[in-house]
């Protein structure tokens, strides 16, 4: 996946003005590209999106330039929608659990299902009660994974893995990482207790509360997606908790030693949604946007991206994909893995507050 | 009319036109949006609406919610023992550019003392992860050397943090306190020596004192920076505690409680703003 530099080439003036020529027909090509656009679209997106190569495609295709802007929590978004003028943003990806929230803060326009391959989406990442609201639907999924246990396989028993508990068990104290996002991994630790993500209140709280603290005092470190990849890509701890295919699937190549797997006890899936805003003037582009990013290359291309691999939610985009990729997203596990799934927990404002001041407690901790 | 009336008028006039675009900057980009910051702090986040109704409770929340202390005290902990060891490492070494490294030299050895400046903030910091980790070049060569048998525990910690952040900032006290030594005159030193003061004597009597400024300048911006600062904690902590400024994004980046976010930046601010009334204070009567 990654390129490898050498070092040590010499540089003479002559490559030098090889070099400042080819920077300077690069920058008036990518110059010129813009300048034939005859329109923009503007999409708040997930990293994933900016992969030149899932992009270039539908701007070449259509004589459009994307702008993309890529943000991280759902919070982060809203803020810089409420900044924004209306009709700034065309296309909207956000996380699959607060589609919901977006819907009720009128973000979202009703999309033509009619014109998506709606069809084709694995069943259960149709999601109707995230997506639609009276009878329309707002937003479509477009990539799922799991939250789960990553592990280097080379240091960790896999059947030690197989059970949810050893995450706050201290058999790998001190060799754990923990994913710094407090839906899924409280998910995570229901699991773990039996409970059911979506039918989480506050009464399960104390319970999950113990087991987090628990947690942390075996953990090395909590960190957000690039130090968690870090972590376990370099040896620094064993065990990925809240990990899944999005951290090793693109490290197959170059550490086939990490491994993930879904406990017994089940994991916890995570999604993301595409829509497009109400407040968008050009409409029929970004609805041809989400088109693409729906399409069976679209998908395959958007699964794959250098920012994060994951499972596409068109089940027809396998056709595009190498036997390789398909090995690394577990795509004939599929099946299995949907079926003991959960979507992690959508709590109410009111319980989401909670459970972000247990999160905050147990970084403190 | 005035102008004539007054000669003393036109140069007020020009002097006002000089400072006139600094007043507007500062109000503009200062002024207004802490206007607006602290109104909103006084606000509150109810589901999706941040709701404009006036109350103290984001205030409250700060005090009544033990965890967010405690990133106040992580913060003021963190930041006072950064400067501290910032202050003591940046001395000698300007004093050695300044004072023992021939002229010619200096602007060379300041240049190298600060080329760590010329890197990515963030890279520097995820650079240390590596070498603080178990397979980091500390932790193998102390193994190799066979001085341990277990790779100690350096990355994500408090320490790993104050590493991070003091290798920042001796090289920014290191220009302020150099600046500093090369302001003063080689005749105070030869005068106490003239007087019968060891070099010792000389410099705890007369070059430390007289470059106090440089060093409170220096220490204070240390100080402001890092109780503000939320990358170097965030990767090489391991979110193991968390400072005031993790806490400020947490409210962000989930429920974009801007008001909680905007009481928060307000505590922290008050904080700097009193580190700063007290350096200037003690440097006022320093002067005096």
């Amino acid at each position: 996946m990654k390129k490898s530099y050498k070092f040590g080439v010499s540089i003479t003036r002559r490559g030098l003005l090889a070099a400042a020529l080819l920077a300077g027909t690069a920058t008036f090509g990518f110059q010129s590209q813009e300048a034939k656009a005859t329109e923009t679209l503007n999409a708040l997106v997930w990293c994933d999106h900016t992969d030149p190569a899932l992009i270039k495609p539908f701007e070449e295709a259509n004589n459009v330039k994307v702008n993309l802007k890529d943000y991280e929590g759902t919070g982060t978004a809203l803020s810089l929608i409420e900044q924004s003028q209306p009709g700034d943003w065309d296309v909207f990806v956000v996380d699959g659990v607060d589609v919901p929230r977006v819907i009720e803060a009128g973000i979202l326009a009703p999309l033509p299902t009619e014109k998506l391959p709606t069809g084709d989406l694995f069943p259960e990442l149709v999601m109707a009660e995230n997506h639609t609201k009276d009878g329309k639907t707002y937003a479509i999924s477009e990539k799922f994974g799991y939250n789960t246990i990553s592990f280097n396989k080379t240091k960790v028993d896999a059947a030690d893995v197989k059970d949810m508990s050893i995450i706050w068990s201290d058999k790998y104290k001190g060799k754990i990482a923990i994913y710094d996002y407090y839906l899924p991994i409280i998910g995570m630790v229901a699991l773990g207790l039996g409970k059911k993500t979506a039918e989480l209140t506050e009464a399960d709280l104390p319970a999950i509360k113990e087991k987090l603290f628990a947690m942390k005092a075996v953990s090395k470190q909590v960190g957000e997606v690039v130090s968690s990849q870090t972590a376990i890509a370099t040896g620094e701890v064993d065990i990925l908790v809240g990990g899944g295919e999005w951290v090793t699937a693109g490290l197959t190549a170059e550490k086939p030693e990490l491994d993930w797997v879904l406990p017994d006890q089940g994991g916890v899936r995570w999604s993301q949604s595409i829509g497009v805003f109400a407040s968008s003037k050009k409409k029929d582009l970004a609805v041809k946007f989400v088109q693409y990013i729906l399409s069976p290359e679209g998908q395959a291309r958007l699964a794959t991206s250098s920012c994060y691999w994951a499972m596409p939610a068109n089940a027809k985009a396998g056709a595009h994909l190498s036997d390789a990729q398909k090995t690394a997203l577990r795509w004939n596990d599929q099946k299995d893995y949907l079926a003991r799934s959960q979507l992690y927990p959508a709590p109410s404002a009111e319980l989401d507050k909670k459970m972000q001041d247990i999160w905050t407690e147990f970084l403190q901790k | 009319m005035t102008s004539l009336a007054n000669p003393n008028s036109g140069e007020r006039h020009k002097a006002l036109a000089f400072v006139l675009p600094a007043v507007v900057w500062t109000g503009a980009f200062f002024v207004i949006p802490f206007a607006f910051m602290a109104a909103m702090s006084l606000w509150k986040r109810v589901g999706t609406k941040t709701v404009q109704t006036w109350s103290l409770d984001n205030y409250f929340d700060f005090f009544a919610k033990s965890h967010f202390f405690d990133g106040l005290l992580n913060s003021l902990e963190i930041t006072l023992t950064v400067t501290l060891l910032s202050v003591l490492f940046a001395y000698p070494l300007a004093w050695i550019i300044a004072m023992r490294v021939p002229e010619r030299w200096q602007r060379a050895a300041l240049l190298l003392a600060i080329l760590p400046f010329w890197t990515s903030y963030v890279v520097r910091s995820y650079a240390w992860m590596l070498v603080l980790g178990r397979s980091g070049i500390i932790n193998q060569s102390l193994m190799s050397a066979g001085i341990i048998d277990e790779p100690l525990e350096l990355a994500s910690t408090r320490a790993a943090t104050i590493i991070g952040f003091v290798h920042f900032f001796v090289m920014l006290l290191t220009l302020t306190i150099y600046a500093n030594l090369k302001q003063l005159s080689p005749n105070y030193a030869r005068a106490a020596a003239d007087l019968g003061a060891s070099p010792l004597r000389t410099f705890i009597h007369v070059i430390l004192p007289l470059t106090t400024p440089g060093i409170m300048v220096g220490a204070f911006l240390t100080f402001a920076l890092c109780i503000g600062d939320y990358i170097t904690p965030q990767i090489l902590g391991g979110n193991n505690e968390l400072v005031l400024p993790q806490i400020i994004m947490l409210q962000i980046g989930r429920r974009a409680d801007l008001p909680a976010a905007s009481a928060l930046a307000i505590i922290l601010m008050l904080i700097v703003s009193l580190v700063y009334l007290l350096c200037a204070r003690w440097l006022k009567l320093e002067r005096a």
